[in-house]
């Protein structure tokens, strides 16, 4: 019963990423047609943001100090960030600790343009091409973003820590009555289980209950009628791949601490992502978000050691098997609908 | 049609003066065309350095280019010298090797044993490399090792710890300086039961492939015969990035000490989630929990940044040592790249240097002589002490050094402290070990 | 001739001509001037070529007729490989059973995965097949080890069984021919190799390239076109459009198994890498780099992929300070900067920034390429009827 807790909380927890990053490949699909592979490379640079905020408030001056050597025997460079001489080292390191957090005041516009760069000046003109086409430009776009993303951090994974408030677990287990460290949980994976559902829950408000978002799923359902009667869905598409972005960052960001940001972690999203956009079905958000919950909890049971004594492996596939079953037995995945991407 | 393996640019010379400007076609066979392949008939002799460039293990693959870089440099008689001053064989002379000036192609592996075989072909059969240098897998390592064999030239093993390169998949043309699992444990295991007690109960997450098995098996039978217990060993998939629902179960197991068996990408990930879910401030079985990574890299120890931090592994050197041959390679090394080589740097620069020795002792380039001369070699000035290559397994024993996350790092490169340079004879062990069995080196191929 | 119309048979010519002469062609460079470094004759790369050109003939008969777009087709290339280790493994080093087998075992797959596969269309499908493959892919690198080798990938070992190898050769051969040997011309500077096993491999790959060129102008070839241009108006006049598309992925899977098989032949090594989701999204590039739909365009992309992987994951900075040794010292080092990011370890950018272009200036790819530089050499607009060209990207 507590490991079933324990990695039900897991999968949880996986699948608000799996989500998130399926919500934005949705929103775009859904308003604009295009498959985009570049999703995974716009995550990896929203976690990429909470880097560079960190070295920008780790800005440092450097004094040398003649009683330390460094690794050649000079005196040792000591690195003081200008924060902590500004504000004092007290409030200066506090800052510096809240760097990603505060990491998603920069990710939001810097998604944003980097959305609507991409919208305006790439994949504007791909709306009319083959979707295998539109895959392969997205795809050379991620490759492209995340070589350019090595060429300037390394191919290094780079540590981005949670802020020292949320380190540690918190004791599930002796809420429930169980023993004190069985149900345990990092306090870190619940903000972000908690933010995922912030911003989950946000976009469809937004798409649900704003004038905008209503022209827009109009747009969706049938863009032409929309744009028959007057209504400049283009821009308000470009918006949504802007929002898009945003959302693909913000997960990014959040996403640093748990495993530390490398420049290929696109990649190995990318993949699962769109098995995830597919079983919950093309063009459907509820569909997407229910589908990345799903396969974060399914692979979470599938790792447990119960499960995988009985089917040696099945943790490194259950992901992909799940996907099969669920499409043979729904055509169009979990919620998709009649005639999106079956030609 | 006539036979003739891997042969290359060496007939370039007599073709362009039989030829003179005229289409003059010769067919050579092996026998007729060199003793060798790639034999270098020019004024200068071609090195590869295949590495991983890109992928997850690129930084490292890098470090390797920069250090066998150093080495070429070294060897051409430029720069300070480094390792060639302390090393104690002074057949090298700085002029190249065998008086002929030293280059190089460098290729990327990919960490594919597909693509690193396919890139190591390119520079023996293009580029008349004569020997194969770097990389930074296991997989790989054995995979191009194979294929060295089978083509006649010398590979020289980089980054791999498996036990089975120089084990069950052992080739008389590859040599590995590199330590291997066996030792990390042989190293490790009494430090861990004199810090951490005799009656610690492990718990083993195990990347799910050839590396992450050996290097598992080893440090279990290691700290099984120090008393430890082992509770449980869950295998994980190479691919994942989040080890969340791995690491939940281990605290609620009885166990009261996590081995991490993974490297690399996996290794900062599993680290990280393990800290995050505090299991390093919780008590188990009334002893404080641990975690220990058996294998470590000074870049893999940056990545994962605070959370080493206490953390005991193994490495095969560091540039912290005091001796003289590791003081020469930092300060050539620092001097030209501003930055401390990490241990595969090391690695691969020594092999570098092993390699070009070895020619010079054997009076050739030929694959066979150089293996004899490598064989039972016993040197000392490269960094680790005094050191045998074994001729039963071609298997380097020297030192092996156990290491701790530093609580107080000064600065980015000062992210690991050396516990213990656990001696040689603490790690040797006999070329029938059956961790090491049912390989056969065969015979040295030199392509002819 | 051989049963193909003019244009056809033009086409068959150059590529044999080509295919024949390739040793030649891509030793362009004379071997010891700078240019070498471009050349690429020699026989791994050669091999790699026409190995992986049969892959996306192979493919191409699937993606380019039908528009099925499967992701998962390097499982197929990766089966064949294993079945042709094991026979090295099992029988002998002789390569007639191992590539059969590999066809075999390859076509067996595909009749599986293509079954249930097919039961969706569009991207569903994609995502089946994509699906198969990964999974064989993790299983092969770890659980299957057995069978596999895993992460090493599978080789010949000593102590293996081999029941037939007797005294015969210990690298793979054709009836004692062996695959590795060679023949090495020299005319004046330039230096010729003439591989065994590439001929062996360029031969199957114009039969293959034959092959294919059969089934577009078959009735078959016709039935599958109608099945990508409207298959609801095809089940509509009486037509079960399954076992046309079946048949097509079933064939194209075969070719995937015949080249795994060669390149087992070719290097007795089979890496599990072979089957990931990356290697069957490569040979998707290829078929559209290209140009999908078309006959010779897959061959075409197989070829510039390997070559400029080749080429610029080998390009050092040192090698360019050499280049550009004669420059101003200033220019030479901004020169190399800029450069060293495109090259060496930089080099999937410009793979990736190359497949930007492609697919933004040439939908239909490098074929398109060719048909426009064709045109304005002789300033008339591009013939638009070539069969053999057929521009329309497929989807």
């Amino acid at each position: 019963m507590d490991a079933i807790i324990l990695q039900l909380l897991n999968g949880l927890d996986k699948g608000s990423a799996y989500a998130l990053i399926a919500l934005g490949l949705t929103l775009i699909f859904g308003t604009l047609g295009v498959v985009n592979f570049a999703h995974g490379a716009l995550f990896m640079i929203g976690a990429f943001c909470a880097v560079a905020l960190q070295r920008i408030l780790g800005t440092s001056f450097v004094t040398e100090d003649p009683t330390q050597k460094d690794f050649l025997g000079n005196p040792l460079k000591v690195q003081t960030p200008y924060l902590e001489s500004w504000f004092g080292p007290e409030t200066g390191s506090a800052i510096i600790d809240w760097s990603v957090p505060l990491a998603i005041l920069l990710a939001i516009p810097v998604m944003v343009a980097i959305g609507f760069i991409m919208e305006r000046g790439l994949i504007k003109h791909f709306y009319k091409r083959p979707h295998a086409d539109q895959i392969l430009v997205t795809f050379g776009l991620a490759i492209v973003l995340q070589e350019l993303i090595r060429s300037y951090f390394g191919a290094n994974p780079i540590q981005s820590p949670a802020p020292e408030a949320f380190k540690g677990s918190f004791d599930f287990g002796v809420m429930l009555g169980f023993d004190p460290n069985v149900i345990i949980y990092p306090y870190w994976r619940m903000v972000y289980f908690a933010f995922s559902a912030v911003i989950i829950g946000a976009v469809f408000a937004f798409l649900q209950f704003t004038t905008f978002g209503m022209v827009v799923r109009a747009g969706m359902a049938d863009r032409e009628t929309v744009g028959l009667l007057g209504i400049n869905i283009d821009k308000r598409f470009t918006f949504m791949f802007g929002l898009a972005a945003a959302v693909a960052g913000v997960a990014g960001v959040m996403y640093a601490p748990i495993n530390s940001p490398n420049y290929h972690m696109g990649m190995d999203f990318l993949v699962l992502s769109f098995v995830v956009v597919v079983v919950g079905g093309m063009g459907s958000l509820p569909g997407a978000v229910a589908a990345g919950f799903l396969l974060g909890i399914l692979e979470s049971f599938a790792s447990m050691n119960v499960v995988k004594n009985l089917l040696p492996g099945i943790d490194q596939i259950i992901i992909y098997l799940v996907a099969i079953v669920i499409l043979l037995a729904r055509p169009r995945g979990l919620l998709g609908k009649k005639g999106v991407m079956e030609d | 049609m006539t036979k003739s393996n891997f042969t290359r640019r060496g007939m370039l010379k007599t073709g362009a003066i039989a030829g003179a400007g005229v289409a003059l076609p010769t067919i050579f066979t092996a026998s007729s065309a060199r003793a060798y392949t790639n034999e270098p008939t020019g004024g200068t002799v071609t090195l590869g350095f295949n590495v991983p460039q890109t992928g997850p293990y690129a930084e490292e693959g890098l470090d390797e280019l920069r250090a066998q870089e150093l080495a070429v440099q070294h060897l051409n008689g430029e720069g300070d010298s480094g390792m060639m001053n302390t090393f104690s064989s002074k057949a090298l002379k700085g002029n190249g090797i065998l008086g002929k000036k030293v280059q190089f192609v460098t290729g990327d592996t990919q960490t594919k044993s597909d693509a690193a075989r396919a890139s190591a072909k390119s520079m023996i059969e293009k580029d008349g490399a004569v020997m194969i240098n770097g990389g930074s897998s296991s997989g790989v390592a054995v995979a191009v090792q194979g294929l060295c064999q089978e083509a006649g030239v010398i590979f020289m093993a980089g980054l791999t710890h498996s036990n089975d390169t120089t084990g069950k998949d052992k080739k008389a043309n590859g040599f590995r300086h590199f330590f291997n699992a066996y030792m990390s444990g042989a190293a490790l295991a009494p430090v861990l039961a004199k810090e951490y007690g005799n009656d610690r109960r492990a718990y083993h997450l195990t990347a799910d492939y050839t590396w992450g098995w050996t290097q598992q098996e080893s440090i279990q039978a290691a700290t099984e015969a120090m008393g430890w217990e082992t509770v449980n060993n869950v295998l994980t998939p190479l691919a994942s990035t989040d080890f969340s629902s791995y690491i939940a179960p281990v605290l609620n197991s009885g166990a009261d000490v996590l081995v991490l068996n993974h490297y690399g990408g996996n290794m900062v990930n599993s680290l990280t989630n393990a800290v995050q879910f505090g299991l390093r401030d919780k008590m188990v079985n009334g002893k404080q929990f641990e975690i220990v990574v058996p294998l470590y890299s000074e870049l893999m120890a940056a990545g994962a940044g605070a959370n080493v931090q206490g953390v005991f592994g193994s490495m095969n050197w560091n540039w912290q040592l005091q001796d003289e041959g590791s003081k020469a390679f930092v300060k050539s090394f620092g001097e030209k790249y501003g930055r401390p080589p990490s241990n595969s740097a090391q690695t691969c620069y020594a092999q570098v240097m092993l390699y070009a020795d070895a020619c010079e002792r054997a009076g050739t380039f030929d694959p066979c002589g150089v293996a004899a001369a490598l064989e039972g070699f016993e040197f000392d000035g490269l960094g680790n002490g005094p050191t045998l290559y074994r001729a039963d397994d071609h298997q380097c024993f020297k030192d092996v050094l156990v290491m701790k996350g530093k609580e107080n790092p000064t600065n980015e490169y000062d992210t690991l402290e050396i516990v213990e340079v656990t001696p040689r004879a603490q790690v040797e062990y006999a070329p029938d070990h059956p961790m090491f069995a049912g390989g056969d080196l065969g015979k040295c191929n030199s392509g002819a | 001739m051989l049963g193909l119309n003019r244009k056809d048979t033009t086409l068959l010519i150059i590529v044999a001509i080509l295919a024949l002469a390739a040793p030649v062609i891509f030793n362009i460079f004379p071997a010891d001037s700078k240019m070498a470094f471009f050349n690429s004759g020699y026989p791994d790369l050669m091999q790699r070529f026409v190995i992986f050109g049969i892959f996306a003939i192979g493919f191409n008969i699937l993606f380019g007729l039908t528009g099925y777009l499967s992701f998962g087709h390097a499982a197929f290339l990766g089966v064949g490989s294993y079945a042709a280790v094991w026979m090295f493994k099992l029988l002998n080093y002789n390569i007639v059973p191992a590539i059969l087998l590999s066809i075999i075992v390859a076509g067996l797959f595909s009749v599986v995965i293509g079954w249930i596969s097919l039961r969706r269309s569009g991207i569903y499908f994609s995502i089946l097949t994509l699906a198969f493959a990964e999974m064989s892919f993790r299983l092969a690198y770890s659980v299957l080890t057995p069978l596999t080798n895993g992460e090493t990938g599978l080789q010949v070992y000593n102590d293996d069984p081999q029941i037939l190898l007797g005294n015969g050769p210990t690298v793979p051969h054709l009836f004692g021919l062996e695959m590795r040997s060679r023949a090495v011309v020299d005319v004046g500077p330039w230096e010729f190799t003439f591989p065994v096993g590439y001929y062996l491999c360029a031969i199957l790959m114009l039969l293959s390239f034959y092959l294919s060129i059969r089934i577009f102008r078959s009735p078959f070839g016709m039935m599958l076109r109608a099945i990508k241009s409207n298959q609801t108006r095809m089940s509509y006049t009486g037509l079960n459009p399954k076992p046309y598309t079946l048949a097509a992925f079933v064939i194209s899977g075969m070719y995937a198994g015949l080249a795994g098989g060669l390149l087992a032949a070719m290097d007795p090594l089979a890496g599990a890498e072979r089957m990931q989701w990356t290697a069957s999204g490569e040979v998707v590039i290829m078929a559209i780099l290209g140009g999908a739909g078309t006959l010779i365009g897959p061959i075409l992309g197989a070829g510039a992929i390997k070559y400029l992987e080749n080429v610029f994951s080998k390009m050092n900075e040192t090698l360019l300070e050499s280049w550009f040794a004669f420059l101003p010292h200033w220019l030479q080092e901004t020169l190399v900067w800029v450069i060293s990011k495109f090259t060496g370890e930089g080099w999937h950018l410009t793979l990736g920034a190359l497949f930007m272009l492609v697919i933004i200036f040439l939908p239909g790819g490098l074929v398109e390429g060719g048909q426009k530089i064709a045109a304005r050499l002789r300033r008339k607009k591009p013939a638009d009827d070539t069969d053999a060209a057929k521009t329309k990207p497929a989807e």
